[in-house]
């Protein structure tokens, strides 16, 4: 096959391709959860120009670097208030969040439960992959009890968060979680959670070869791959109280969550215009309607 | 085997495979999940020391596009083959 230098993979358009290869390990899943996303973007109404992608820091984090769309590498944890920022300051955008399990639940775990409280109209993708892998595989809110970390050499004695329950005590509009190898799946949840007016959280358990899967002996990329997909079990609207993640143990996946509930901008405009009347000038409204 | 048959007047899609060999990093994901068992890891080496695959048996491939959309590296994708390339072979 000699066409490397004609043929183009058709999602380079979406990605910075003089960074490419990316700093990612052989076998890791975070690229997998990429194309996905590309295909989801591919595949959406949405103009390009009108999306942009925030990431904080991590493995992950890195995500924002490879797309090629008006993206933002922000602070650790702070993806989401850097993203609230710059939906409140230009409503026309769709902005989507692609951070890591450490990122988005550890550091910024108090500004997920909020934007979610508060329903901000943001796509949340965060890759689980149970550890902060870029620091050397630390415990993370999301490893599983009993599984090895590199500061828990005995074993992790913690509860993990169940991810999609905590988005859904929090208000979350819209909650799906898969593993890395339900491509298509994926890619569905995110364009959903993308035309969904509110905030949505798309958990994709997805693997770390190089510091969780080596620190637990479970063998390479593609043995954690297709471990997570043998050991999911689909069961859309599931009861989020239900979704615990036990270490190598069943994982329930699907879509659990999808509601309606005002988002911050249109509550904001609904109430103060009831308070207000007349004098106000209802926001991010320029070219809606 | 006659494919009219089982398929009547419908022609099975078929992909032609492109694989940018030098930006794989050999993880295996394109060769285990092909359903058609297409691709297989090769022995040579490239650039960057990895084992890229290569296409054993490109008439059986369906052009479902699963390796192009589980690779983590974008470096396989596939074609739609035009319905002449088809019949030619
Ligand atoms: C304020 C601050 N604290 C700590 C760090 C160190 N740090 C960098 S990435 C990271 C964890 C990332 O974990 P996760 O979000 O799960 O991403 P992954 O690497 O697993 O994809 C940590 C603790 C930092 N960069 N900034
Ligand atoms: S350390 Fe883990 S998460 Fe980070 S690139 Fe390597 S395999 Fe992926
Ligand atoms: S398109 Fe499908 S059948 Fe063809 S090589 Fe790729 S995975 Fe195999
Ligand atoms: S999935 Fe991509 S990186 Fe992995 S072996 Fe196939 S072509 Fe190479
Ligand atoms: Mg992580």
């Amino acid at each position: 096959m000699n066409d490397e230098a004609r043929q183009k993979n058709p999602i380079e358009h979406l990605l910075r391709m003089d960074r490419i290869p990316h700093i990612w390990c052989p076998g890791c899943g975070i690229g997998t959860v990429v194309t996905s996303f590309a295909e989801a973007l591919r595949k959406s109404n949405i103009e390009l120009d009108k999306i942009a992608v925030v990431s904080g820091i991590g493995c992950t984090g890195r995500v924002a670097g490879y797309i090629k769309l008006d993206s933002f590498h922000t602070t650790h944890g702070r993806a989401i208030p850097f993203a609230t920022g710059l939906k409140l300051a230009n409503p026309e955008l769709k902005v989507v969040v692609f951070s890591g399990d450490g990122d988005i639940f550890g550091i910024g775990g108090n500004h997920f439960i909020h934007a979610a409280r508060r329903n901000m109209d943001l796509t949340v993708i965060c890759v689980n992959n149970f550890n902060y892998a870029m620091t050397g595989g630390q415990v993370a809110a999301t490893t599983p009890t009993d599984a090895n970390a590199s500061t828990a050499p005995y074993g992790n004695f913690e509860q993990p968060f169940s991810i999609p329950y905590l988005a859904d005590a929090a208000g979350a509009s819209y909650v799906a979680r898969w593993t890395a190898l339900h491509l298509r799946r994926v890619t569905k949840s995110i364009q959903e959670g993308m035309d969904k007016n509110g905030f949505s959280l798309i958990e994709v358990i997805t693997p770390c070869v190089t510091l969780y899967a080596r620190r637990n002996r479970l063998g390479d990329g593609l043995n954690l791959l297709k471990y997570y997909y043998d050991k999911s079990e689909i069961k859309h609207g599931a009861d989020t109280r239900d979704l615990d993640i036990s270490y190598q143990g069943k994982l329930i996946v699907g879509k659990f969550i999808d509601r309606e509930r005002p988002n911050f901008i249109d509550a904001m405009n609904q109430h103060m215009s009831t308070v207000l009347g007349d004098d106000y000038e209802l926001y991010g409204r320029i070219n809606n309607d | 085997m006659n494919q009219k048959i089982y398929f009547g007047e419908l022609k099975a899609t078929k992909g032609e495979i492109h694989i940018i060999r030098d930006r794989c990093k050999g993880c295996g994901f394109c060769v285990e999940y092909c359903p058609k068992d297409v691709l297989a890891l090769s022995d040579e080496f490239n650039i960057k020391g990895y084992h890229p695959p290569f296409v054993e048996n490109e008439d059986n491939c369906v052009y479902c596009q699963l390796c192009e959309n589980i690779c983590p590296e974008f470096a396989i994708f596939v074609t739609k083959k035009e319905e002449e390339d088809v019949e030619k072979g």
